[in-house]
């Protein structure tokens, strides 16, 4: 999938180097703990301003791999780099990142204002003059401080966050605290923002309303942003790349539509959509068939029979069927589930244990009453094939061939 | 009858409680009682707790000037201040590198700091002695202090509150630029607040009262704590009379007692606050 990213700055002539320079760089990371492999060789390429998010289950190694980045966690092998310079020997303020934690880790016994300007002080201030009482005396000192003041309030006031200034984290609300943990990031204007599941603390209202914000604040200051989430809906709905991480390794990077389109692999279509991809187990039957569920599918191509496959169908590409046909599967309608504008109809089919999950337009929902049978036409074009080992399989891409070729 | 039952549970529990706290009060309350009588009424047979004759003035004026007590509580005062400074200088960096900092032998380190808090003062007083001879320190502030610079107790109770703080305030200090040890000092110690002032006190008190080492280290009354003074006074100046005696133990009593009510929220936060997460 890199590929995509390096097609897509051919066109731009001498500015190309410079561009592909840009961003962060993951070269071949890989990160163990005691025996438990975290990360096995990431690479991956983030483009200058681009919003890239981690998706992966809890515990694939994403936050590992944001800490990395951040210098908080030194990789075994592997390089980071950041606007095309190598930053593994360098301490993390030196990187030229800022970081959002899931937690926020504001500094309780200070203020807001004290929690927001001290990036500012550490970097401008000399360790003397940032000492109390004295350090005020010394020459500099005052303009510097009021220098970094304004800039706070400056910050504060973009936030929304400028009446809040003199509180403690304590006496803030959820929403408040994630706003000036954002705020502290902000203040140093840093190349690329590192946000470690910085909504998964807020209640589901406030969630969908920060997703707005950080998304505007990325379109406003245009710098690298790479969010770490487990929430599938925070990753489409804010990125302009999703890579996929599970067990330490990089599923797939592409855009959301890719990746919910055409998934590289059988783990990254569970992952992404809801409710879940229905995956059956298919048998081919040669002559271009697929013996699916008690049903028979047509092909475009022919697959070796004898090697199990998996079929992947997204809920939207079921149709509600009026007989049996091919390309059509049946079975027992369990329940129906409304949302207003759809209804999720789940049927049992044979040889499979959990029903299958089909989105309907709501006029349907006369026609369908428990334990009836029903048909359901699968939208050729929109299914999903993946190999035993869970790869995809297509045409186009020639893994077919490939396939074959391993299958011996 | 729920009631009922409830105030006589409640009264027994305070008749336990009044009757251990005044068992532990008692030699407190009869020290001041003394203070404030005359000789004459020292030893009488009839239990008094306040005198017939108030003689407090006399008592503590004699306290004050028959020996150089406010020069033992001035001595108390530098000694323990300057036992205080050291130990948060020395403990609060060792309990974060134990707490925070991920190094080999970090374990057994910290069993050491484990048995060191085990040992009593006393096993080690002669090397520390021999100590203080070689290093020619005998009879001066430092044999006094220099001793009591590594707390393992400090130690331990600042690990154990400095591990409850979560990771990610130190790696957002990190990312904020502050070093290792501006984060001890910036972050850590005011966020552990309790657990300092807990130590804080443990460490005053335990020092402001010691008699066993300046006993043995210090012979000049020019660097005498208060305890040991009082011992003297006891001896050469006193004697018998007791009155003015209780009147310096109850003067070098007294700041302990204000500093402990005046902290006291903080103490009892301070030393449960790793025990209960």
């Amino acid at each position: 999938m890199e590929q995509w990213f390096y097609n897509d700055n051919l066109g731009r002539g001498p500015d190309n180097e410079e561009i592909l320079l840009a961003g962060v760089s993951i070269r071949g990371v890989s990160k163990s703990f005691g025996s438990a492999n975290i990360l096995n060789g990431i690479s991956l390429d983030i483009c200058d301003g681009e919003f890239l998010t981690l998706l992966g289950p809890s515990g694939c190694g994403k936050s590992t791999l944001l800490r990395i980045i951040a210098g908080l966690e030194r990789q075994d092998c592997g390089t980071i780099e950041v606007a095309g310079n190598k930053v593994d020997h360098l301490r993390p303020k030196r990187r030229d990142v800022a970081m959002v934690f899931q937690s926020y880790a504001l500094y309780p016994h200070l203020t807001v204002s004290e929690n927001m300007a001290l990036p500012l002080r550490m970097g401008r201030l000399s360790a003397w003059r940032r000492l109390p009482v004295i350090g005020a005396l010394l020459p500099g000192a005052r303009s510097v401080s009021a220098e970094i003041k304004t800039e706070v309030a400056r910050t504060a006031k973009a936030l929304g966050i400028d009446h809040l200034l003199a509180r403690k984290p304590g006496q803030l609300s959820g929403g408040q605290r994630q706003r000036v943990a954002v705020g502290r990031a902000m203040v140093r204007h840093p190349a690329v923002f590192l946000m470690d599941e910085p909504l998964s603390n807020l209640d589901a209202k406030l969630r969908v309303q920060m997703r707005g914000e950080i998304k505007e604040l990325h379109r406003r200051l245009g710098v690298t942003f790479i969010y770490v989430t487990h929430d599938q809906t925070e990753a489409m709905t804010m990125s302009d790349r999703i890579a996929v991480m599970l067990d330490g390794q990089l599923a797939q990077a592409a855009s959301p539509q890719q990746i919910y389109a055409s998934p590289a692999d059988r783990r990254v279509a569970e992952l992404i959509g809801a409710p879940k991809i229905n995956l059956l187990e298919a048998a081919p039957r040669g002559e271009g068939l697929l013996a699916v569920a008690g049903s028979t599918l047509a092909l475009d191509s022919k697959l070796d029979d004898g090697n199990s496959v998996t079929l992947g169908i997204r809920p939207e590409s079921l149709q509600f069927a009026e007989r049996a046909g091919l390309n059509t599967l049946t079975g027992r309608l369990r329940y129906v589930e409304h949302l207003g504008t759809d209804l999720f109809a789940h049927v049992d089919v044979p040889g499979s244990s959990e029903p299958l999950v089909a989105r309907l337009p709501v006029e349907f929902a006369s026609n369908l009453q428990s334990d009836q049978t029903v048909h359901l036409r699968v939208r050729r074009e929109q299914a999903l094939l993946f190999s035993a080992d869970g790869r995809r399989l297509s045409e186009s891409d020639g893994q077919f061939t490939q396939l074959r070729s391993c299958a011996g | 009858m729920n009631l009922s039952m409830k105030i006589m549970a409640g009264s027994v529990r305070h008749a336990i409680l009044l009757a251990t706290g005044t068992l532990v009060l008692l030699p407190f309350l009869w020290m001041v009682s003394l203070s404030l009588k005359p000789p004459a009424e020292l030893f009488s047979s009839s239990f008094k707790l306040l005198p017939e004759h108030w003689f407090a003035v006399e008592n503590y004026t004699k306290a004050l000037t028959a020996a150089p007590l406010p020069r033992f509580m001035l001595n108390g005062v530098i000694v323990c201040a300057a036992i205080l400074l050291l130990q948060i200088i020395v403990c609060a960096p060792a309990a974060y590198a134990l707490a925070k900092i991920r190094f080999a032998g970090r374990e057994v380190i910290f069993g050491i700091v484990l048995i060191g808090l085990l040992i009593p003062h006393q096993v080690l007083a002669l090397p520390l002695f021999i100590l203080c001879y070689w290093l020619g320190i005998l009879n001066t502030y430092a044999a006094l202090i220099v001793p009591f610079v590594v707390s393992p107790f400090g130690i331990f109770l600042l690990r154990q509150f400095f591990m409850s703080i979560p990771d990610d305030i130190i790696h957002a200090a990190r990312l904020d630029g502050l070093s290792e040890l501006s984060i001890v000092w910036r972050i850590m110690l005011p966020m552990s607040l309790p657990a300092v002032i807990a130590f804080s006190i443990v460490s005053v008190v335990g020092h402001w009262n010691d008699l066993f080492w300046p006993l043995l280290v210090v012979h000049s009354q020019g660097f005498m704590p208060p305890s040991l003074g009082i011992v003297t006074f006891a001896n050469a100046e006193a004697g018998n009379d007791y009155g003015p005696l209780m009147a310096g133990a109850t003067l070098v009593v007294a700041p302990l007692v204000i500093c402990f009510f005046a902290a006291q929220r903080w103490f009892i936060e301070g030393l449960t606050a790793g025990s209960v997460k």
